[in-house]
């Protein structure tokens, strides 16, 4: 009805839904796995039925991933292990996303001094790598329990969020909009609540879909160091570390983890990037709205 | 209009100065303020329309939403109905805003594109706990009606309406909260001429029907003279010359509203106007010249450096007539010489 | 119009939108004859950037001219024409400007040397006569020390500073038209008044036409010779610009002249519109006026009304030409009655 929304492409609209759609599929078909682990999962991740018999068998028909050295089945150990990558990466990325969101928002909103000083933290911080800082912290522990490592992600993951949620409030606080909240009374907390932080939201998610296939692809790298998840838990990255010293003779240890890993990072940057078009205020009348029902 | 009134101003300015510094964080630097608006005073009625014009950049904006504390003053004292409004902390200056609104110039940045438009009209009501549940969606509704807005849009969001709709929705917004006063802050500019003659007639009515005072800010002389009793020339963070909107137009004296004047164009062709066209561009408030502002750009046929050693005063000049100049106004032969030797 | 240098006929330039086409301009015909000035007014959506950009060949998918238009400049058929001969044209013999300079200018590069990237665009000049000549078109736009200017970057200067510098550079190589796409809408009066009076002067010197695209009638009222009314994607009236503010035919004219406040007379109450403009997608049928018009009667909702000749050089799509009677009794228009809320 109003001029203003007539240039919307509908063609585009239905492609970027489309490309969500499928990403977002893939992802959900993992998560209802790791959920349902006990039910799917053909065998018991960690029984070792044959030690010698069983040993590195290729995969089969009754052993789809192969069996490891312990004779343990892969394809088990990576249905249960999708529990534990997910979980690991979705807690670390919540942790972050909201210590960045608050920080960022805090800054933002005080401007000024507060937001100088906040953001030259920030700025300090973003300048160690953190796979560096992540490898130092985690080095202190010997044996690290599963709910340390996620917050130690979580802690190490805001950085650059907070710098995006800062900006964004800080130009979203010019609008006339707040102004107009303002000028009928509305209190700071409630402007930040009702106001500015629900047009920061897109951001939020489109960061957090992106955060976790890192955190993902982080955690296997730390796994695979022997500084990630400690056994008997495994994660994909753990399942890779044990196949890392046979990849020649029994490659399938390590390559069916190896593609989930890369199949859900990929598929949480697809979704990301499309959710960050659709979030686009030059396409969001249509998009949105798709979305949204 | 003219019979709602009364002596006593509602709102009472004096001095109002506000300035930006221009450094910013933690970096100590600091180069010249930007005076936006400087050493302003007027008064408006209850029930009146004070018109204030002037080029982008003169401070019109800074001054409305300094005199509602959207931006602090620097210095300088409002006062609405006897109320000092720059004292007010807290709970106190909150139950101020209900009593003074704004309406904005952009349609699009001043509606939340995340919230419905009723739920913006609503907010208001329900901070000010005027009404609750049901009552304020129901007043949400009437206030629809009332800016001609079909009450069932109340679930819509922004980008579902137009320009002209959208500004109906900002008046809505500001009417909720029952204010005297409102600042319209260019509430048309944005606006093609059929929807701003739609969106003044709905201001003139609900001025009518609510005894409504307006300060009214707008570039476009021709909207300020049909709107407002009175009208206020700024130009460079001052007030140059204010008188009610007949005397202004009729008989300018500051060569600065004369030039503004005679630059607008008449929908008269073939009308060969005599027009003073104005040479360069409006020093940068950072940096103003000393004396009059106007001064480097001034026609003036008798200009000269007593301009610049003082800074002129708004002096009564006829009865309800003030004009911030030193010398005489230069008449009327002089200005049409003035104009003939420009087209030259 | 002896010796018509741009003859636009029946135009259609049409986005077609997965679905929906939208009719942006729909069989627009007018001429601006060698060094006149032509407005062409309207509100916004009413098809006037498009038909600039048509004119220029600038439309872009999904935007296409459909067949059966023509756009003849000093006798040439531009809609057939390949991409290399219209860039030959563009900025050569035909140059535009818009309301928005800022985003019409490259940040990176100083005034100056856009100017001068134009001259070398389109003639063998040498750099350094590219960039005097781009210096001297400074001069002429009235920018004092214009040597010094040319070596200054877009976000240094103000808005008309930027305007003047379009000006400039759209005028650098002498073109026989100039479009004028609102270049004066973002700028203070004082400020409109320096640009209107400076294309003025220069149409003068240059010899050029103009065809000034603008919302504002006072504007229309000072420099056009003839006038160009559109609304929904046609025109619906056409005049001298004497003649149109004389005695307006259209009823959507004279709404617009009644809607603007005037500084010379006082009115208690404005006369309005209702409505708005439809999206080109859905045009009414018969008349696309009829729905906000005071006049309507059902032969407007029957027939979409031609172009009727109502005086010299005069014309009005309007079924008023052969029914003025219907003027002696204004209803209030479909538009206020159904939606008091518009
Ligand atoms: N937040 C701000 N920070 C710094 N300068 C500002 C700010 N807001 C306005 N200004 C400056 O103050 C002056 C007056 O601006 P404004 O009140 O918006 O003028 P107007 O509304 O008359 O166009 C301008 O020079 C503008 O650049
Ligand atoms: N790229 C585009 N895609 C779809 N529709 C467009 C596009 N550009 C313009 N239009 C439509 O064409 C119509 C006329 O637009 P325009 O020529 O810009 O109007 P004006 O310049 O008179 O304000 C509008 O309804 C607009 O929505
Ligand atoms: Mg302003
Ligand atoms: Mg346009």
């Amino acid at each position: 009805m109003a001029a203003e929304s007539i240039g919307t492409s509908t063609h585009w609209t239905r492609h970027v839904v489309r490309h969500a759609g499928f990403a977002g599929g893939v992802l959900a078909l993992i998560v209802v796995v790791a959920l349902l682990a006990p039910l799917i999962s053909p065998y018991d991740p960690i029984a070792q039925p044959d030690i010698i018999g069983l040993k590195n068998a290729a995969p089969s028909f009754v052993h789809p991933f192969g069996t490891d050295s312990f004779s343990r089945d892969v394809l088990s150990r990576c249905i249960y292990g999708a529990r534990v990558s997910l979980s690991v990466a979705g807690l670390a990325t919540v942790i972050a996303v909201t210590l960045g969101t608050l920080y960022g928002a805090i800054a933002g909103y005080a401007g000024g001094v507060i937001d100088a000083v906040m953001m030259r933290f920030v700025d300090a911080a973003l300048a160690i790598p953190r796979v560096l800082l992540l490898i130092a912290i985690l080095a202190l522990w010997n044996g690290l329990p599963l709910w340390l490592l996620v917050v130690v992600l979580g802690v190490t993951g805001w950085f650059g969020l907070s710098r995006m949620v800062r900006a964004q409030v800080l130009s979203l606080r010019e609008l006339d909009f707040v102004a107009a909240a303002r000028a009928v009374g509305a209190s700071s907390p409630r402007i930040l609540i009702r106001h500015i932080l629900p047009n920061v939201v897109p951001t939020i998610i489109v960061a957090a879909t992106l955060g976790i296939g890192h955190v993902i692809i982080l955690e296997a790298g730390l796994s695979y160091l022997g500084l990630g998840v400690q056994p008997p838990s495994a994660s994909w990255g753990s399942i890779i570390q044990d196949g890392a010293d046979q990849v020649g003779s029994a490659w399938w240890i390590s390559l069916f983890p190896g593609l989930l890993i890369v199949t859900t990072a990929i598929a949480c940057n697809a979704l990301g990037d499309a959710l960050h078009a659709a979030f686009d205020p030059r396409h969001t009348t249509g998009a949105m709205a798709e979305l949204d029902s | 209009m003219n019979n709602m009134k009364s002596d006593a101003p509602l709102l009472e300015v004096s001095r109002l100065s506000k300035s930006f510094s221009s450094h910013r964080g933690l970096s100590r630097k600091k180069a010249a303020d930007i005076r936006a608006v400087n050493d302003v005073s007027f008064s408006i009625a209850r029930g009146e329309t004070l018109g204030v014009v002037g080029e982008s950049g003169c401070g019109k904006t800074t001054m409305g939403r300094s005199i509602l504390r959207l931006l602090e003053p620097t210095a300088g004292k409002v006062e609405f109905g006897g109320v000092d409004v720059l004292g007010l902390r807290g709970a106190a200056l909150r139950s101020m805003r209900r009593r003074m609104q704004i309406v904005f110039q952009d349609p699009f940045s001043s509606l939340n594109p995340r919230m419905t438009v009723g739920a913006a009209v609503r907010e208001g009501i329900l901070i000010h706990q005027l009404a609750h549940g049901r009552d304020a969606d129901q007043r949400v509704k009437v206030l629809f009606e009332e800016v001609g807005l079909d009450p069932a849009y109340v679930s819509r969001y922004p980008h579902e309406f137009s320009g002209g709709q959208r500004q109906r929705i900002g008046v809505a917004r500001a009417l909720s909260v029952e204010p005297e006063m409102i600042v319209c802050d260019e509430p048309v500019s944005a606006l093609d001429v059929s929807v701003q003659a739609q969106v003044i007639n709905l201001l003139q009515d609900l001025q009518r029907d609510r005894g409504l005072t307006y300060l009214f800010i707008a570039h476009d002389l021709s909207v300020v003279q049909h709107i407002a009793d009175r009208v206020a020339v700024m130009y460079l963070g001052r007030i140059v010359e204010i008188a009610s909107s007949k005397d202004l137009y009729s008989d300018p004296i500051m060569p600065y509203t004369q030039a503004l004047l005679s630059a607008v164009p008449r929908p008269e062709p073939g009308r060969q106007t005599a027009r003073i066209v104005l040479q360069g561009e409006p020093p940068s408030p950072a940096n103003p010249p000393p004396g009059c502002v106007f001064y480097p750009r001034c026609h003036h046929p008798r200009k000269d450096e007593a301009c610049t050693q003082i800074i002129p005063p708004l002096e009564e000049k006829t009865p309800g007539h003030f004009a911030a100049c030193i010398k005489e106004p230069p008449r009327t032969v002089e200005l049409l010489m003035l104009a003939a030797q420009a087209a030259r | 119009m002896s010796e018509s240098l741009l003859r636009v006929n029946d135009l259609r330039t049409y986005f077609h939108d997965a679905g929906a086409i939208a009719r942006a301009v729909d069989g627009v015909s007018f001429d601006v004859a060698r060094g006149e000035t032509v407005a062409v007014v309207g509100e916004s959506g009413s098809g006037k950037s498009v038909t600039a950009l048509s004119i220029l060949r600038l439309i872009r998918n999904p935007g296409r001219i459909e067949a059966g238009s023509s756009i003849l400049f000093e006798g040439r058929e531009m809609l057939g024409l390949s991409e290399k001969e219209m860039r030959d044209i563009r900025g050569n013999r035909i140059a535009m400007i818009f309301q928005e300079p800022m985003s019409a200018l490259n940040p990176v590069l100083t005034v100056g040397e856009q100017i001068a990237e134009v001259v070398r665009v389109h003639t063998d000049a040498s750099r350094h006569e590219a960039w005097e000549r781009a210096v001297e078109m400074l001069a002429l736009t009235g920018m004092s020390d214009p040597r010094e200017r040319a070596t200054a970057y877009p976000h240094e200067m103000s808005g008309g500073m930027r305007q003047r510098v379009m000006i400039a550079m759209a005028l650098v190589l002498r073109p026989a038209l100039l479009i004028a796409d609102e270049p004066t809408t973002a700028l203070d009066v004082t400020i409109q008044a320096q640009i209107l009076e400076l294309l003025q002067k220069l149409q003068e010197q240059l010899g050029m036409a103009v065809l000034l695209i603008t919302h504002d009638l006072g504007v229309v009222a000072e420099v056009a010779d003839r006038v160009v009314v559109m609304y929904g994607g046609e025109v619906v009236e056409r005049a001298t610009v004497t003649e149109l503010f004389d005695s307006p035919q259209h009823p959507y004219t004279e709404g617009l002249m009644n809607a603007m406040p005037r500084l010379d007379q006082k009115t208690a109450r404005l006369t309005t519109i209702p409505g708005i403009v439809p999206p080109s997608t859905s045009w009414p049928g018969g008349c696309r006026f009829r729905d906000r018009c005071a006049y309507a009667w059902e032969r407007c909702e029957m027939e979409h009304p031609p172009l009727y000749a109502v005086g010299e050089n005069h014309e009005s799509r309007c079924h008023l030409a052969i029914e003025p009677d219907r003027r002696q009794s204004p209803h209030e228009p479909l538009a206020a009655r159904a939606g008091a809320h518009q």
